[in-house]
């Protein structure tokens, strides 16, 4: 009588199991992926080797002594001149000298704490704002610190107030400068955008049908236009020998006015989704216009919107570059600026770069951010 | 409904008209609202227009449009727009509208093709099952989308200026075409007696294909036979042109451009500030038209190629008969609004110099004439009617490709 003996499993192929499935599947699994990776490869092999010669391994990092926090770094006996950096690589030390250009522009050196500050409380919000999620007053704590952090901010970076003098805001440049825009442009735009949702939504036929006017009006003309109408025009419609009204200002009003355009749209979006029964059981128990919008629907309008709000912010930051066509210093604009400098010539190709990689790592993580949110806000739509 | 039944309760109850009454009536209420906003408006205009007219008296500006007519006296970048309207310094200003017009459509066109095709690629590519080609397409779209197109334009020039080789030592493709960096110089194209028959061969093939496609279309339809039209329809768009020319005796003749002493010279240059343009317009743009694909080709239920699959279509069939069209559906609309996008990021070709309607007529005709309002106005009436028609194009396609119920 025979007995079953089990055998010992045999092991799978190779080529079933780890990296070589791997590899088979994801990049060999015929003909054209194993050709399409070839060519991949090959575009890779364009790519980067140039590219990393040129950002490191050509590159001048010759910065001379930098005293970081009180140690002191040494890089090279003395710092690189534009000629000894050559031109087979990038010249990093044009970089680090002008890097005060490039965050805070002409401010006055003596006084960089101030923006420094606000820097600092920009990234402080950004640590509370998560952090009091749960507690209780929630949201008088962020309703507060929205109402003051622009404040604090336009106070401390402006000046006139007390011991600080004021700085004039054509001094202010670079990176504060941008960041100066954004803020403004979005705290300035948002409300004038949910008014004119709400007023694109209204059936007063007149109110509906100005709000309808200027949105679709700013949203189908290009932002410089309205930048250039802002710089050229609208001090022509003010009382004749006012120039209270600077260009900072000017470019101001013109960015929060075409932003609040397409914040109108992001919020209009989520009003439409708000179902009908919100509205008439608003109206069913007797709340009137502004109650009903305050505390029925736009609370739940603008949750649904965020992730769309949070997408228009981003192209907002990226459209505040556009300032330097109507000359406003900002840290794009520090690139032609800086490499004007006798002593920097021809080094535009090391200022793109480096404010492209600013630029992208605020963008990118914004982006991320959002994506984030979408996620978030999907989800609790599910349950 | 509610409305009136709240209303004819009101009446019924208060006859006459006392304030209070007047107060919580909706439509008076409605009204005066109405009435506020309209006048504050109003007002509003009415101050600024007439601060307008006595500080255009103050500064001395001149107003209205007979500037146009004035000579404007500056050169302007060789390119399209100054060969069709024959522009000289001593045209009118006018002429530099139409320059900057025609500009500002052709970097718009061939930026709408390039941003489409390279779309293309990468959406397909982003959903590849190739691991690598898959995350390059990604990282392409995460590099480009998060970079300010401002930016991009500026850096594209940049290395265009600075990283080409001089006239001496051009990039060279077969002596045909030459990129430096004054450009890409490519063979101009000379029409000589007949070839507008040429022209015209190619037009009576391509109609003539439409309807060959249209009459197998139909036999399809009505008798179930296929037949396949790939071959008649080249023969007629391509064979058709090519016959003509040669029966004619080859009726069109190109100038390549020659490296002189120290330039090219002769043939057609594409100056380097409208390479730089439409690509970092169309680099960044495709971005946005890739994410629009690939949403579109991820939005078909993975039912409907299982269901193509069983009935036994191929795998072109089934992308060509069952995916494309819906996912076309979802991906169009918005790929549509991104060549509105485009159109509009065309105008900040004022920082690098291509002369289109912003940067010669908004720019430089401003600077001299100092009419903002007259200016600026007829540049944003050219945005509002491209961008009129764009949406109205957007709307004839979601009617055309609306799911019909039957």
């Amino acid at each position: 009588m025979s007995v079953f003996d089990q055998q010992a499993t045999r092991k799978p192929p190779i080529s079933q199991i780890g990296a070589v499935l791997w590899l088979k599947t994801n990049l060999f699994s015929s003909w054209v992926n194993t050709g399409l990776t070839a060519a991949s490869l090959y575009l890779l092999y364009l790519i980067f080797p140039p590219l990393l010669d040129w950002m490191f391994f050509n590159a001048s990092f010759s910065f001379g002594t930098i005293n970081f926090f009180g140690f002191e770094i040494k890089f090279s006996e003395e710092m690189a001149t534009n000629k000894n950096c050559g031109r087979v690589g990038a010249c990093w030390p044009y970089i680090y000298e002008k890097l005060y250009m490039y965050t805070y522009g002409f401010y006055p050196r003596t006084e960089t704490w101030r923006p420094n500050t606000v820097f600092a409380l920009t990234a402080l919000l950004f640590v509370i704002i998560p952090l009091v999620k749960n507690y209780k007053y929630k949201n008088r704590v962020i309703l507060s610190l929205i109402i003051f952090y622009p404040i604090v901010s336009f106070v401390l970076i402006s000046g006139g107030f007390g011991v600080l003098t004021v700085v004039e805001t054509h001094l202010w440049g670079g990176l504060l400068l941008t960041l100066v825009i954004a803020s403004v442009g979005i705290i300035v735009s948002f409300p004038i955008g949910v008014l004119l949702a709400l007023g694109r939504q209204s059936e007063l036929r007149i109110i509906k049908l100005f709000s309808t006017i200027f949105i679709e009006f700013v949203r189908a003309v290009p932002l410089i236009t309205i930048l250039f109408m802002a710089s050229f025009v609208l001090p022509l419609f003010l009382e004749p020998g006012n120039n209270s009204i600077d260009k900072l200002l000017r470019a101001l009003i013109g960015i929060a006015l075409f932003q609040a355009a397409y914040f109108a749209e992001v919020i209009r979006g989520g009003l439409q989704a708000i179902p009908r029964g919100q509205y008439e059981a608003a109206d069913a128990i007797g709340l009137s216009y502004f109650q009903k919008n305050a505390l029925i629907v736009l609370p739940q309008a603008l949750k649904i919107s965020i992730p769309n709000i949070v997408g228009s912010s981003i192209s907002l930051f990226k459209d505040t570059t556009l300032v330097l066509i109507i000359g406003l210093m900002d840290m794009l604009a520090m690139v032609g600026l800086t490499t004007a400098d006798p002593y920097w010539l021809g080094r535009e190709t090391e200022g793109y770069v480096f404010v492209t990689i600013v630029m992208w790592v605020m963008l990118y993580s914004m982006s991320r951010y959002s994506k984030k949110l979408e996620l978030r806000f999907n989800t609790e739509n599910q349950n | 409904m509610k409305k009136i039944i709240l209303d004819s309760i009101d009446k019924s109850q208060h006859r006459g008209l006392n304030f209070r009454n007047l107060l919580y009536n909706n439509e008076a209420r409605a009204f005066f609202f109405q009435a506020v906003t309209f006048l504050i408006v109003i007002a509003l205009f009415y101050s600024a227009i007439g601060n307008l007219f006595e500080n255009i008296e103050q500064r001395g500006i001149q107003t209205g449009f007979s500037f146009l007519k004035n000579r404007a006296g500056f050169d302007i970048l060789p390119f399209l727009g100054n060969y069709v309207v024959d522009y000289t310094p001593e045209s009118p200003n006018l002429s530099v509208f139409y320059v900057g017009l025609i500009n500002t459509l052709v970097v718009a066109f061939f930026g709408i093709i390039l941003s489409t095709v390279i779309g293309l690629l990468i959406g397909i590519a982003r959903l590849s099952n190739n691991y690598l080609i898959s995350k390059l397409a990604g990282g392409y779209i995460e590099l480009f989308r998060n970079i300010p197109v401002l930016l991009q334009i500026l850096f594209w020039y940049n290395l265009f200026i600075n990283a080409f080789p001089h006239p001496k030592q051009s990039f060279s493709f077969f002596d045909i075409a030459f990129l430096n960096q004054r450009g890409l110089y490519m063979p101009k194209p000379i029409p000589e007696e007949g070839f507008i028959f040429v022209a015209l061969s190619l037009l009576i093939g391509i109609i003539a294909a439409y309807f060959i496609k249209k009459f197998y279309k139909k036999k399809h339809e009505l008798t179930g036979i296929h037949t396949s039209t790939w071959s008649y329809t080249t023969a007629l768009v391509l064979g058709l042109p090519l016959i003509v020319y040669l029966i004619l005796g080859s009726p069109l003749q190109f100038d390549l451009a020659v490296l002189g002493k120290f330039n090219l010279k002769g043939g057609m240059t594409i100056v380097p500030e409208f390479l730089a343009l439409a690509f970092a317009l169309s680099v960044y743009t495709a971005t946005y038209i890739a994410e629009a694909i690939r949403s579109g080709i991820e939005a078909v239920d993975k039912g409907q190629k299982e269901a193509a699959a069983a009935i036994g279509l191929s795998p072109v069939q089934s992308l060509k008969l069952i995916v494309l069209p819906q996912a076309l559906r979802v991906a169009i609309p918005p790929t549509i609004n991104q060549y509105l996008n485009l159109t509009k990021n065309s105008s900040l070709a004022t920082v690098i110099g291509y002369p289109e309607l912003m940067s010669s007529f908004g720019g430089t005709v401003l600077n001299q004439v100092g009419q903002a309002v007259e200016i600026l106005g007829m540049a944003m009436l050219v945005y509002l009617v491209i961008s009129l028609v764009i949406s109205l194009l957007l709307n004839y396609v979601n009617k055309k490709m609306a799911i019909q119920g039957r």
